[in-house]
C-alpha cells in the first residue's frame, strides 16, 4: 500500500468496485480497501436484478448468473397469487445472480484497469485536514498505514461510518430500516423461472417474503420486515421461520444470511470537500424492492466520472463535486427513488384488506412492461379507492 | 451496557446503520460497541437474529 494516490475507495461492493474500475480507466492512481477478507462473502443480498439495468454495465456471463427469471407472482395476504408475465414478445425481465462471483468479478475488472485493491484491509478514522478529508488511516494485519487521497469514495455500505465520522449524518431511522433474514434453501417445489412476494402483515409487517430461484429447487428465500415491527419474539427469522415451516416444510437450509437495507430518503448531501459518498453508504437502495446493487454501481460510476473531472480541473471542492450529487437526483434512478419513497411512505401503512385488493385487481392488468412504474400507474387506475390515499402521488405519475 | 452475543450474531451491519450515536462498529465478523452507547435500544429492536441485549446495571 503506498501513501498517496489520487483515489481511495473504501469498500469492495459493487459501488467500490465501479468508481475504482472508472477512475484506473482513466489512468488515475487508485487504491480499494475492503474490510471483509473476501469480497462479496458472506452475501447479503436476494441478488435479483433486472437485465436492462445490469447490461448497462457489464456484459451478462454465465458465471454469476444462478437463473433467468420470466415471470413473477405477487401473494396477497388472502393468499390469492397473481402472476405477472410481461406479454411483450421477448420481453427480459431479470436475472438472480451469484452475488460471491459477481462482486469478485467487478472488483477484478477494477484491479485489471489497474487499481491496487487489499482486503483485510479497514478504513478506521478519515485523515482530516483543514476540516476535509484528505485520505485515511487503513489498518491491515495489525499494521496502521495513513493513506492519503485527493479524492476519497465513501463506499462502505449500509454500515457505512466514514461519512458519519467525517461530520456527515448517516442515521438510519429504526422505521425505514428493513431487518432482513434470508435461507438459501434446497430441496423446494417451486418454479425455477418465476420470483414470488408475498405480502402481508402476518406475514412480514412493512416489508415482505421473496423467493428468488437460483436452479432446480434451490432458492433465496428470505423477508425484510420494517424496522419498527421487529422485536424480541417477532423479529425477521421468527417470521421467514415460520413462512418457511407453513410453505417448504421439507426445504432444507445451506446457508443464512441476515442484513438490513435502508428505505428512507437518500443523504440530503452527498459530497463533501474531497468526498463522494455511494451506493448503500447513500442509503440509495429502493424504498419498495430494497434494490441497490445497480443503484450502487450507478453512483460508483458517475462518482469517479465526477471527481475525474475535478481532478483535472485541480478543484475537489464540494462544490466541485456536487454535480454528481445534483446528476444522480435528476436521473431516472433518482426520480424513481423519489416517488418509491413516497409509494412506499402509503404502503407501509395499508391493511390486508386493502393489500387483497390491490393484488385482486392487478391480476386484470395486461402489464406492457415490468416495472415498478407500470405496476404502480395501473394499481392506481385500478384501485379509484386508493386514489385518496395515493393522491399526492400523482405529481410523480 | 450492551451485550453483544456474538455467539448469535449474524455481522450484518443493520444496527449499525441505526444506531444515532454511532457507537456501534463492524469489525468484519467481530461487532463492537463503545462509549458513545446511551443504552437506547434501537439496535436491539432491528437486529433480525436477537443478538444485542440492553442490560440494566
Ligand atoms: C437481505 C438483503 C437482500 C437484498 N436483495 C437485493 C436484491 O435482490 N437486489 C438488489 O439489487 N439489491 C438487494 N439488496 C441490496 C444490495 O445488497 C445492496 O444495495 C448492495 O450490495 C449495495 O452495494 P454497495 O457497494 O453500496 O455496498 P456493499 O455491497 O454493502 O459493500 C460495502 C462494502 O464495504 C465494506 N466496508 C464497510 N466498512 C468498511 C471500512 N471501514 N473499511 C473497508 N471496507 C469497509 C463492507 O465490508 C462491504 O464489503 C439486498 C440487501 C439485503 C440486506
Ligand atoms: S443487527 Fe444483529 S446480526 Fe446484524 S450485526 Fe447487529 S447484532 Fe449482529
Ligand atoms: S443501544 Fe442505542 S446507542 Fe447503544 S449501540 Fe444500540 S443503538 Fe447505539
Amino acid at each position: 500500500m503506498k501513501r498517496q494516490y489520487d483515489m481511495l475507495v473504501i469498500g469492495g461492493g459493487p459501488g467500490g468496485a465501479l468508481a475504482a474500475k472508472t477512475a484506473a480507466e482513466k489512468g488515475l492512481s487508485v487504491c480499494l480497501v475492503e474490510k471483509r477478507p473476501a469480497i462479496g462473502a458472506p452475501v447479503r443480498c436476494a441478488e435479483g436484478i433486472g437485465k436492462e439495468l445490469l447490461t448497462d454495465f457489464i456484459p451478462p456471463d454465465p458465471k454469476w448468473i444462478a437463473t433467468d427469471i420470466e415471470r413473477a407472482e405477487l401473494v396477497a395476504p388472502d393468499d390469492f397469487s397473481m402472476v405477472l408475465e410481461p406479454k411483450m414478445a421477448g420481453s427480459e425481465v431479470g436475472y438472480v445472480l451469484d452475488r460471491k462471483v459477481f462482486d469478485r468479478e467487478l472488483v477484478w475488472k477494477a484491479a485489471e484497469a489497474g487499481a491496487e485493491t487489499y482486503v483485510k484491509a479497514r478504513a478506521t478514522a478519515p485523515i482530516m485536514r483543514n476540516g476535509a478529508v484528505a485520505g485515511a488511516v487503513i489498518e491491515q494485519h495489525g499494521k496502521m498505514y495513513d493513506v492519503d487521497a485527493k479524492i476519497t469514495i465513501a463506499a462502505d455500505g449500509i454500515e457505512s461510518k466514514f461519512a458519519k465520522w467525517a461530520g456527515i449524518d448517516t442515521t438510519v431511522p429504526l422505521r425505514e430500516i428493513e431487518s432482513c433474514a434470508q435461507y438459501l434453501m434446497t430441496g423446494i417445489d417451486i418454479d425455477a423461472q418465476m420470483t414470488s412476494f408475498y405480502l402481508g402483515n402476518d406475514v412480514a409487517p412493512a416489508g415482505y417474503v421473496w423467493v428468488f430461484p437460483k436452479g432446480k429447487g434451490l432458492a433465496n428465500v428470505g423477508i425484510g420486515i420494517g424496522g419498527s415491527k421487529s422485536g424480541a419474539g417477532h423479529r425477521a427469522k421468527d417470521y421467514l421461520d415460520r413462512f418457511v415451516k407453513r410453505k417448504f416444510p421439507d426445504g432444507k437450509c445451506i446457508e443464512l444470511i441476515v442484513g438490513g437495507v435502508s428505505v428512507c430518503k437518500p443523504l440530503s448531501c452527498t459530497v463533501a470537500d474531497n468526498m463522494l459518498i455511494v451506493g448503500d453508504a447513500a442509503r440509495v437502495s429502493d424504498p419498495i424492492t430494497g434494490g441497490g446493487i445497480y443503484n450502487a454501481m450507478y453512483t460508483g460510476r458517475l462518482a469517479a466520472e465526477t471527481a475525474i473531472e475535478a481532478l483535472e480541473k485541480g478543484d475537489t471542492r464540494k462544490a466541485a463535486l456536487l454535480p454528481y450529487d445534483t446528476t444522480w437526483r435528476s436521473s431516472t434512478l433518482g426520480k424513481a427513488l423519489e416517488r418509491n419513497y413516497a409509494v412506499k411512505e402509503v404502503f407501509v401503512g395499508l391493511s390486508d384488506e386493502k393489500l387483497n385488493a390491490i393484488v385482486h385487481s392487478i391480476s386484470k392488468i395486461n402489464l406492457e412492461e415490468f416495472s415498478t412504474l407500470t405496476l404502480i400507474t395501473e394499481l392506481i387506475k385500478a384501485n379509484p379507492s386508493l386514489l385518496l390515499e395515493l393522491r399526492h402521488l400523482k405529481a410523480f405519475l | 451496557m450492551l451485550n453483544i452475543r456474538r455467539d448469535i450474531c449474524g455481522y450484518c451491519g443493520a444496527c449499525v446503520s441505526v444506531c444515532p450515536e454511532g457507537a456501534l462498529e463492524l469489525v468484519d465478523a467481530f461487532l463492537t460497541v463503545d462509549i458513545a452507547c446511551i443504552n437506547c435500544g434501537i439496535c436491539e429492536k432491528v437486529c433480525p437474529l436477537g443478538a444485542l441485549e440492553v442490560v440494566k446495571e
